[in-house]
C-alpha cells in the first residue's frame, strides 16, 4: 500500500541565500552556530517520515521546534528548501502551480491554531469557501455546508457571524470547513491550542469521533502530550527542527530515544500508556499459570485487577501465541515508577 | 523608546537608524553639544550678521520660470508632448468633470437632493440620510446651489479618479514590496506640501480652470487613497489568507474573496479621508478659477468681508460634515440588501422625474455676520489690538529681524548642525540642501519671514496643543466633550480657518497667525492625548503604587514616554502651520504665500510665484525633515 505521504530529507531553511545552506558543511552546524555565521535558521533539518493511509500521525515538540513549517511544506504554503514530499505517491514538489491548487481544493486540507475564518462571511459561507472557489454551484455548496455543520453540531448557526461564536464553536467550522471538500489527508496545526482546557476534552473527543466516522488521514501537530497520546497513532518527536523519535506512544513512552524524549514523558502514568509487551517476562520452567491469558496490547492499568485477584502469573498472549508470563511484581513498577516532579 | 504606533497594523515604516541616536549618545553630551551650536551660532551672527537688500524683482530664478513658461506658451499646440500627452489629460480630465457635472445639474434640485438622500440610506443608514437631505437643501437655503453642486462636482470628479488610481496603487504597494518602498518617500514628501505649492505648476501645464483644479485635487488627494489602502490590504490576518490559500484559491481569489472584503471598512475610510482632502484643494483651487463656493470666499476675503465669506464657508462646512458623515457610517456598517435598495432608489428617481419647483427659503447670514464682526472691533478692539501687536512686537518681528539679518550660508550652516544633533546626518543634509535651494531661488527675505510666521506659529500650537492634550488624556470628561469639537475641525477645509481670524484681526501677518494656530491645534491635542493615553496602564500603576503624585506622574512617566507622541505632534503641526500661514498670504501675511497668489494673477509675477511655490515646497521639506528625524513613521492624513 502507498503511504498516503512520504517524507524525506526535507529541510526548510529561513533567511537569507537559504539554498546555500544545505548539502554544505554549514548544514552540519547547529542551530544556533549557524544563525550567528550566516544569519539562516534552520526551522525544519533534514526530516524523514511515512503516514499510512487512515492513521493519525502527531507531530509533537515545543513551540519553536518547526512543527508548523514542517505541515505547511506538506502543501507548500511554505516552500521547502530541500527534500521531496509525495502525497499518495506523487512527488508535489514537482507539481505546478494549477496542480498544486487542485491538491489543496481536493486532497488536503487543514485546520488553524487561530481558525483563519473570514470575518465578513456567515458560517454556512465560511465553510462553503472551498466549494465556492472550486466553482461549485449555491445550492449544491450550502447543502454540502449544511451537512458538514451537522456533522460538528453547528446546526442552527448557519447564519451567524464567526465573531458571534466562542471560540470552540469556531473551531468546529474550521473543522466543517476542512471537511467540506471531502479530503483524503486531513492537516491540524495546534487546533486547540488557543481553547479552554475543557473545551479542549471535547474537541479531542470530536475529532476521534471523526476520524472514526469519516476515516481521514490525520496529521495532527501539538505541543500538548496528553492530546498527542490521547490521538495518536503514531507521534514524531521533533527537536529543533530534528526528528528525534517516531513510534507509537507506549514506544515514547516505553523507550525513548533520549533525554529530550524521556524529559517529555516522564510524568506520564506509565501504566495508562505501556502495555503487557513492555513487563512480559519469560515464564519459568514448570511454573504454574492462570488459564486465561491476556492479550499482549492489554494497557497495564487494564490488566491490573487480573492479575491481583488472580494470585499466579498470567500468560500473554500474541494472537495465540504464547510469549510469556506477568505477575504483580511486573506490574508494580509500572504503577509506581513514573517520577513526579517534586519542587525542589 | 516606546512610540505610539500610528499605523494599525501596517507595515513598519523605512529607519534611518534614528531610534537609537539619543540613547547612543546619552542626553549629557546632546545637550554640551546643543549649546555649543547656539554659542556658535549666535557668535558668529553677531560677527556676519547684515542687512540684506528686499528681494529683487528679477532674479536668476524668475527669469528661468518665466522663460520655462514662454517656451510651454508657444509649444502648447505643436510639442509633441503637450499634442498627445498634457492636451489630452487636460480634454479627458475636462470630459469627466463635464459629465459629472452635468449628472448632477441634469437631476435637478429636489432631484439632487432625493437621490443623495437615497444614496446615502443604502449605504449609511436613515440618520446620514436625514443628515445628507439637510445638508443638500442647506446649499439652496444659502442661496448657493449652483457653487455648492459645482463644487460638489470637482471633488467627487478628483475623488474618482484618486480612487481609480490610489485603489489599485495601494493593493500593489501592499503585495509587492519594491513598490511599497519606492512610492514611500514619493508619498512622505507629497503628503508635507502645502495645497498652495501644486497650484502654480498645474497651471503652467494645464492652463486655468477646471481640469487644471482637479488634476491639483488629485495629486494632493492620491497619496492619502494610496496610503489608507495599503494599510487596509497589509492589515489583512495572515491566518485567513493562509487558510483560504490552504484551500486553494488563485491569487485573484484570494485579492476578491478575501483581502478586499476584509479590509472593506479601511477602504471606505480611504474614500471618506480622500473626499476630505479633495473638497480642501477645490475650495483653494479657487484660486486657479475653478468654479464653486471657493470663489465666493476668495473675492470676499480680498475684500475683507467676512459677512459675504460666510455664507460660502457655511456651506462647505456643511457639505464636508455630510460628506464625512455618510462615508463615516457607510464604513461601519453594510450596505441595504439589494430587495431594500431598489425601492429607496426608484422612489428618489421618481422625485427626479416629477416636476417639484427649487423654490425655497432663503436665509444668508451675511448681514448679521458683518453686524457681529463690527461689533467685536468696535468693542473688542483694545484686546485683539493687543494681543496682535504684542505678538507681532515680542515674538514675531524680532524673530524675524533676526532671520532676516543672518547671511544664508549661517543659516544653511545651522539648520545643517542643527539636524545632525536631532535628526541624523541624512535628515541633515535634505534640510540643509533644502535651504540652500531656497537662497538660490532668489526669495530668501520672504521665505525667512515666512519662517518666521511659521514659527511663532508652531510655538503656539505646541503650547496650546500641548497643553490642552494633557488636559485631555487626564481628564475623561474633557476629552469626550472636545472629541467632537476636534473631529469637526478635522473635517473642515483650510480655507474656512480663515474667517474667524480675519473676522477678530483684520488682514495682517498675526490673522495667519491665528488661522494657523486654530489649523493646527485640533491634531496636535489628538497626538498628545494619544501619545499620553498610550502609555501602558502598568506602568502608570508602578508609578502611583510608588507614591508619585498627579504631577510627577505626569512629569517624569507620562511625559518622557508619551515623546514618541509628542515629537510627532510637532512635527504635524509645523507641516500644517506651514501650509496655513501660506494660505495666509491672502489675507495680508504676504511673502511667499502673496508671491504665489500674485504669480496666478498678474502674467509678469508668473516666475516669481512659481519660484515662490517652490520656495515653499523647500521650506516644507526643511522643516519636515529637522523634526521628522525624531521618528520615522507618519500616519494617515487623520
Ligand atoms: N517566515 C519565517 N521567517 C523566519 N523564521 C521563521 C519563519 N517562520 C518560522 N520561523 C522560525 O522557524 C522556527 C520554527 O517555527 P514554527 O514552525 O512556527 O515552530 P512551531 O510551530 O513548532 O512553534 C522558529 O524559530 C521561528 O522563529
Ligand atoms: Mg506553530
Amino acid at each position: 500500500m502507498t503511504p498516503a505521504i512520504t517524507v524525506t530529507n526535507l529541510w526548510k531553511v529561513f533567511g537569507p541565500r537559504a539554498d546555500r545552506v544545505v548539502g554544505t558543511p554549514l548544514a552540519g552546524l547547529s542551530r544556533a552556530e549557524l544563525r550567528e555565521r550566516t544569519g539562516c535558521l534552520v526551522a525544519v533539518r533534514d526530516v524523514s517520515f511515512e503516514v499510512r493511509p487512515g492513521e493519525v500521525f502527531v507531530v509533537m515538540g515545543l513551540s519553536g521546534s518547526g512543527k508548523s513549517t514542517l505541515v505547511r511544506c506538506l502543501t507548500r504554503l511554505i516552500e521547502p528548501t530541500s527534500g521531496e514530499v509525495c502525497l499518495d505517491g506523487e512527488p508535489v514538489r514537482a507539481m505546478s502551480a494549477k496542480r498544486l491548487r487542485e491538491l489543496r481544493r481536493h486532497r488536503v486540507a487543514m485546520v488553524f491554531q487561530h481558525f483563519g475564518l473570514l470575518p465578513h462571511r456567515q458560517v454556512l459561507d465560511n465553510v462553503a469557501y472551498g466549494l465556492e472557489i472550486q466553482g461549485v454551484g449555491r445550492a449544491e455548496r450550502h447543502r454540502r455546508a449544511a451537512q458538514m455543520l451537522a456533522l460538528v453540531g453547528l446546526t442552527g448557526h448557519e447564519h451567524q457571524l464567526p465573531e458571534q461564536l466562542s471560540g470552540g464553536m469556531q473551531q468546529r467550522v474550521g473543522l466543517a470547513r476542512a471537511l467540506a471538500t471531502d479530503p483524503e489527508v486531513l492537516l491540524f496545526d495546534e487546533p486547540f491550542s488557543a481553547l479552554d482546557p475543557l473545551i479542549r476534552r471535547d474537541m479531542q473527543t470530536e475529532v476521534r469521533r471523526l476520524h472514526a466516522e469519516v476515516g481521514k488521514t490525520l496529521v495532527f501537530i501539538t505541543h500538548d502530550l496528553t492530546e498527542a497520546l490521547s490521538l495518536g497513532d503514531r507521534i514524531a518527536v521533533l527537536r529543533d527542527g530534528e526528528l528525534v523519535q517516531v513510534g507509537a506512544p507506549e514506544d515514547l513512552v516505553g523507550a525513548p530515544a533520549d533525554g529530550y524524549v524521556a524529559d517529555f514523558v516522564r510524568d506520564v502514568p506509565r501504566a495508562d500508556v505501556l502495555t503487557l509487551r513492555w513487563v512480559t517476562r519469560p515464564a519459568a520452567d514448570g511454573e504454574e499459570c492462570d488459564d486465561v491469558p491476556l492479550p499482549q496490547d492489554t494497557v497495564i492499568r487494564d490488566a491490573v485487577p487480573r492479575v491481583l485477584r488472580s494470585g499466579r502469573p498470567v500468560p500473554v498472549v500474541d494472537g495465540d501465541r504464547r510469549v510469556g508470563v506477568v505477575d504483580a511484581e511486573q506490574l508494580l513498577p509500572a504503577l509506581l515508577g513514573h517520577r513526579r516532579q517534586v519542587p525542589t | 523608546m516606546t512610540r505610539p504606533e500610528l499605523r494599525p497594523g501596517g507595515p513598519p515604516a523605512g529607519r534611518t537608524g534614528g531610534g537609537d541616536r539619543w540613547g547612543v549618545r546619552g542626553p549629557w553630551s546632546t545637550r554640551t553639544i546643543f549649546a555649543i551650536l547656539v554659542v556658535a551660532a549666535a557668535g558668529a551672527y553677531l560677527g556676519f550678521r547684515s542687512t540684506p537688500a528686499a528681494d529683487s524683482a528679477d532674479a536668476a530664478a524668475f527669469r528661468f520660470f518665466d522663460s520655462v513658461r514662454e517656451w510651454v506658451d508657444a509649444n502648447r499646440d505643436s510639442h509633441p508632448l503637450f499634442l498627445f500627452g498634457v492636451n489630452y489629460l487636460r480634454l479627458g480630465v475636462r470630459l469627466l468633470v463635464e459629465a459629472v457635472s452635468a449628472a448632477l445639474t441634469g437631476l435637478g434640485f429636489a432631484g439632487l437632493v432625493a437621490v443623495a438622500g437615497a444614496v446615502s440610506l443604502v449605504l449609511a443608514g436613515w440618520r446620514a440620510a436625514l443628515l445628507a437631505v439637510a445638508g443638500f437643501l442647506s446649499f439652496a437655503v444659502l442661496g448657493l446651489w449652483t457653487e455648492s453642486v459645482d463644487t460638489l462636482a470637482l471633488t467627487l470628479a478628483a475623488v474618482l479618479l484618486s480612487v481609480l488610481i490610489g485603489v489599485p496603487l495601494g493593493i500593489l504597494a501592499a503585495r509587492v514590496r519594491w513598490i511599497g518602498s519606492a512610492l514611500r518617500p514619493v508619498l512622505d514628501v507629497m503628503q508635507i506640501l502645502p495645497t498652495f505649492a501644486y497650484l502654480a505648476p498645474m497651471t503652467l501645464l494645464f492652463l486655468i480652470g477646471s481640469p487644471a483644479a482637479v488634476i491639483a485635487t488629485l495629486i494632493y488627494a492620491v497619496p492619502v487613497t494610496i496610503r489608507i489602502t495599503q494599510l487596509g490590504i497589509a492589515g489583512v490576518a495572515p491566518v485567513t489568507v493562509e487558510a483560504a490559500a490552504a484551500q486553494g484559491s488563485t491569487r485573484w481569489q484570494l485579492l476578491t474573496k478575501v483581502r478586499l472584503p476584509m479590509a472593506r471598512p479601511v477602504l471606505v475610510l480611504a474614500v471618506n479621508q480622500t473626499i476630505m482632502v479633495a473638497l480642501s484643494m477645490v475650495v483653494v483651487t479657487a484660486l486657479i478659477d475653478a468654479p464653486g463656493l471657493g470663489q465666493n470666499i476668495v473675492r470676499a476675503l480680498e475684500r475683507v468681508n467676512v459677512g459675504a465669506a460666510f455664507d460660502a464657508g457655511l456651506a462647505i462646512v456643511i457639505m464636508a460634515v455630510v460628506l464625512d458623515r455618510v462615508t463615516t457610517a457607510a464604513s461601519r456598517r453594510r450596505p441595504l440588501p439589494w430587495r431594500l435598495a431598489v425601492p429607496v432608489l426608484a422612489a428618489a428617481a421618481l422625485v427626479v422625474l416629477l416636476p417639484i419647483g427649487d423654490r425655497v427659503p432663503a436665509l444668508s447670514f451675511a448681514a448679521p455676520v458683518n453686524r457681529l464682526t463690527a461689533w467685536v472691533e468696535l468693542h473688542w478692539y483694545a484686546g485683539t489690538e493687543w494681543l496682535k501687536n504684542t505678538v507681532t512686537g515680542y515674538l514675531l518681528n524680532p524673530l524675524e529681524n533676526l532671520l532676516v539679518t543672518t547671511p544664508w550660508w549661517l543659516f544653511v550652516l545651522f539648520v545643517l548642525g542643527f539636524g545632525l544633533l536631532i535628526a541624523g546626518w541624512r535628515a541633515a543634509l535634505v534640510a540643509a540642501a533644502a535651504a540652500v535651494g531656497v537662497a538660490a531661488l532668489g526669495l530668501w527675505v520672504h521665505a525667512m519671514q515666512t519662517l518666521a510666521t511659521v514659527l511663532v506659529a508652531t510655538a503656539l500650537t505646541l503650547l496650546g496643543g500641548v497643553w490642552a492634550g494633557i488636559s485631555c488624556a487626564r481628564h475623561d470628561r474633557l476629552a469626550t466633550a472636545v472629541r467632537p469639537l476636534l473631529d469637526a475641525a478635522q473635517t473642515m477645509p483650510s480655507f474656512v480657518y480663515l474667517l474667524p481670524a480675519v473676522a477678530l484681526f483684520g488682514a495682517s501677518r498675526f490673522t495667519a497667525i491665528v488661522a494657523a494656530v486654530i489649523f493646527a491645534v485640533p491634531p496636535v491635542v489628538r497626538l498628545v492625548e494619544r501619545g499620553i493615553r498610550d502609555v501602558p496602564p502598568t506602568v502608570v500603576e508602578a508609578a502611583l503604587s510608588a507614591g508619585s503624585t498627579p504631577r510627577q506622574l505626569l512629569w517624569k512617566v507620562q511625559l518622557p514616554m508619551a515623546r514618541g507622541g509628542l515629537l510627532l505632534a510637532a512635527n504635524q503641526g509645523i507641516v500644517m502651520v506651514l501650509g496655513m500661514v501660506v494660505v495666509g498670504g491672502l489675507v495680508g501675511a504676504g511673502a511667499l504665500g502673496y508671491d504665489v497668489v500674485a504669480g496666478f494673477s498678474q502674467r509678469e509675477d508668473f516666475g516669481r510665484g512659481l519660484a515662490a511655490g517652490f520656495a515653499i515646497v523647500l521650506l516644507g521639506v526643511l522643516l519636515d525633515r529637522l523634526t521628522q528625524g525624531f521618528h520615522r513613521s507618519k500616519g494617515p492624513s487623520s
